[in-house]
């Protein structure tokens, strides 16, 4: 579903991907790990299409798309849906109006009709329900006000709303308390299905207690540096990560 | 040669001048030609005064508009009900003026509690001309600018509303202004006394039909004595090549509270100059305005509120939107007298510029004379938020889309302060109207 080619991005003109080589297929869930700026969180962004963050060589491929030609609105169309690390808070706009917007606009490239208003709201009702969400969230302002645990509950109600083919979750574990990270993995581990495919970003390995993946990466200095199953994400979390670093650094020697 | 502006507009008093309404009271008609006096000394404010360095008037100068309607039949045409039909708020209490002149034919004012007077001013001025002369005369030697002289001189009609102490009107009044005659300039006054703990809400609402070229220029003289609480809203669409000049002057007595609102949507050239005077103590106001803006559109709106007394308290929160080579102006003063302890102002002003060619001027002002008072103000300019625009757009939304949203949002913060329910559905229905068919549909 999801195949990266060599891919290196810079941010401000500085290099942060140098060289990113990963395939993720349809009913996989992937984990990327690796320490603060090893670029996981850039690798996220470029992936849905932020303008700040230039491509500079590599290729993206999602399905038979290319994926670097299209706006971030088209991958989302397409079925990309990326959880942020730090939600936006839009004042003025309430959370229901994202909701249909995106939903519509999904529906809309599909070619199917947009829900009417009755569908649509037990459709989210739903969802509140499994993200242990009050309805009343609906009407207040996207992200204004929420704690962080709601803005990532806001982020995974979204994605189960929007029901991506291909769900790119960065750092959605970050600041949560034990009974929130619960909620959220719930709502992820729901979303599993052999259509989607699934890539968390994450700096612990904590998620990975109720979400296993098939495939755990590990990130240092813009490239992906090791790769194997669950246990890698074990030996990370009890070795830390200086020893990858190292690792890093010889291999970025040794690369032309 | 033809005529200077001076020498139009005093050939055009001479013509009019015995269709003036009140001619009987000699103070008017003395009121009257002095102000007509000062304006041809005065002339229209040029852009060398600091109250007009930003906003240029020689396009409305340059004009000869009669001061009275060539054709005050049009004002019956089926035409204009349609027109006023559209533009009539519900719920409302209606008095209507076409051209400058009430129509009684078009207006509804429904039931009016005893102790509520709402009628014209050329017919107050038959009626009650005892409870005018007081304040029309004050403002006498005292014009801030040319427009203010020239609507003394020319006043015609207007809404005079009148509440005895302690009444009520559930329901808001809406004043409706409709220009459709192109050439024309009309000099509305409007008065409005609430007496001691009375309570009423005014939608001052000028409209022109779309293309012509005309002129208003308006003056609302507000007193709001003890206790009483008073609402005024101004709704500004006028035609996009009008010209309009708008005045609120408030009067606030011991304990009152007032609250306004500006609304400037349509216009070539518009400006507002709203004065507050919180003239005793505990008095509150609250001065909220929107101006959208667009083409080569110039809004301007100067206010300023005079806290003279302790224990006053007001709040004013302006913004504005510009897009196209539009250009806005907002100077908003605060003057703190010396007497005016334990003041509580605050006064905020932002703007989203929407194209490179569009120009905001904003100027919050200040003014501190005494030692133990809460004061704050600012002002921001700025573009659309990128990591928004990146966030709906992340979700599926267009980039036209996501920026027409958040500019909705922007607007509709203002409209949501508004209590008046029939005012705010109709500006959220302006607005929404504005929004592209491609958001409509996801909407």
């Amino acid at each position: 579903m999801l195949e990266i080619r060599n891919l290196h991005a810079t941010v401000d003109d500085k290099p942060i991907l140098r060289g990113i080589n990963l395939t993720v297929k349809a009913g996989e869930v992937h984990a990327i790990m690796g320490p603060n700026g090893s670029g996981k969180s850039t690798l996220a962004h470029v992936l849905a299409g932020r303008d700040r963050y230039i491509v500079t060589d590599g290729e993206v491929r999602y399905d038979a798309l290319n994926l670097l030609d299209m706006p971030p609105e088209e991958r989302a169309r397409a079925g990309i849906f990326l959880a942020f690390q730090y939600p936006v808070e839009i004042p003025g706009v309430s959370n229901v109006y994202l909701l249909k917007a995106a939903l519509n606009a999904i529906r809309k490239h599909r070619g199917e009709p947009a829900l009417d208003a009755m569908d649509f709201l037990a459709l989210v009702k739903d969802k509140l329900k499994l993200m242990g969400m009050d309805p009343s969230l609906l009407y207040r302002s996207v992200n204004e006000g929420f704690s962080g645990g709601e803005k990532k509950r806001n982020e995974i109600l979204q994605m189960a709303v929007l029901e991506p083919r291909l769900a790119i979750l960065d750092e959605t574990d970050s600041g949560l308390d034990i009974d929130a990270l619960k909620i959220v993995a719930n709502g992820i581990e729901t979303m599993r299905s052999p259509e989607r495919a699934i890539v968390l970003v994450t700096h612990y390995q904590r998620l990975l207690n109720y979400i296993v993946p098939d495939q755990v990466h590990v990130m240092a200095q813009g490239r992906i540096v090791m790769s194997g199953g669950r246990e890698l994400a074990l030996e990370l979390e009890s070795r830390g990560y200086a020893w990858i670093e190292t690792q890093a650094a010889t291999q970025a020697e040794a690369a032309p | 040669m033809s005529a200077t502006a001076p020498e139009h507009y005093l050939a055009e008093f001479t013509r009019v001048e015995a269709i003036l309404p009140g001619r009987r009271l000699p103070w008017l008609t003395r009121a009257r030609k002095e102000a007509l006096a000062h304006f041809a000394q005065a002339g229209f404010p040029t852009l060398r005064q600091e109250d007009w360095k930003y906003t240029n008037v020689a396009a409305l100068e340059r004009n000869r508009f009669a001061v009275s309607p060539q054709h005050p039949d049009d004002a019956l045409n089926a035409a204009v009900s349609v027109q006023i039909e559209m533009l009539a708020l519900p719920d409302t209490h209606l008095l209507v003026f076409v051209n400058g002149r009430h129509q009684p034919q078009w207006s509804h004012l429904g039931a009016l509690p005893s102790g509520v007077t709402l009628t014209s001013l050329a017919a107050a001025l038959e009626r009650e001309p005892e409870r005018l002369e007081d304040l029309i005369c004050r403002r006498a030697h005292n014009y801030p600018s040319g427009f203010a002289a020239l609507n003394a001189a020319f006043m015609a009609d207007g809404a005079y509303i009148r509440l005895a102490a302690g009444a009520a009107l559930e329901n808001p009044i809406h004043l409706l202004f409709l220009a459709t005659e192109p050439g024309l300039v009309t000099h509305p006054r409007n008065v409005v006394i609430a007496e001691e703990g009375s309570r009423v809400a005014i939608v001052e609402h000028h409209a022109g039909t779309n293309g012509l070229t005309y002129s208003t220029n308006t003056l609302t003289d507000i007193i709001a004595a003890r206790d009483a609480q008073v609402e005024h809203h101004k709704l500004q669409q006028e035609s996009l090549k009008a010209f309009h000049i708008a005045g609120v002057n408030v009067d606030q007595q011991h304990g009152s509270r007032f609250a306004s609102s500006s609304f400037a949507l349509g216009g070539e050239l518009a400006r507002v100059d709203i004065n507050v005077g919180l003239n005793a103590e505990r008095t509150e106001c609250t001065l909220n305005g929107l101006y959208m803006t667009g083409g080569r559109q110039h809004v301007d709106h100067h206010t300023r509120i005079d806290h003279t007394k302790p224990h006053g308290k007001s709040r004013e929160f302006y913004k504005g939107i510009l897009t196209g080579a539009s250009r806005a102006v907002f100077n908003g003063k605060v003057v703190v007298h010396p007497d005016a302890q334990q003041t509580d102002a605050n006064q905020s002003n932002r703007n989203l510029l929407l194209s490179e060619n569009a120009e905001v001027d904003t100027k919050p002002q200040l003014e501190i004379y005494a030692d133990d008072v809460k004061c704050s103000h600012g002002a921001t300019v700025g573009q659309l938020d990128a990591d928004q625009i990146y966030y709906l757009r992340s979700r599926g939304v267009d980039d036209i889309s996501a920026r027409a949203l958040l500019t909705f949002a922007f607007a509709k913060d203002v409209v949501e302060r508004l209590s008046l329910a029939p005012l705010r559905s109709r500006l959220e229905k302006l607005l929404l109207g504005q929004l592209p068919e491609q958001v409509k549909e996801l909407l």
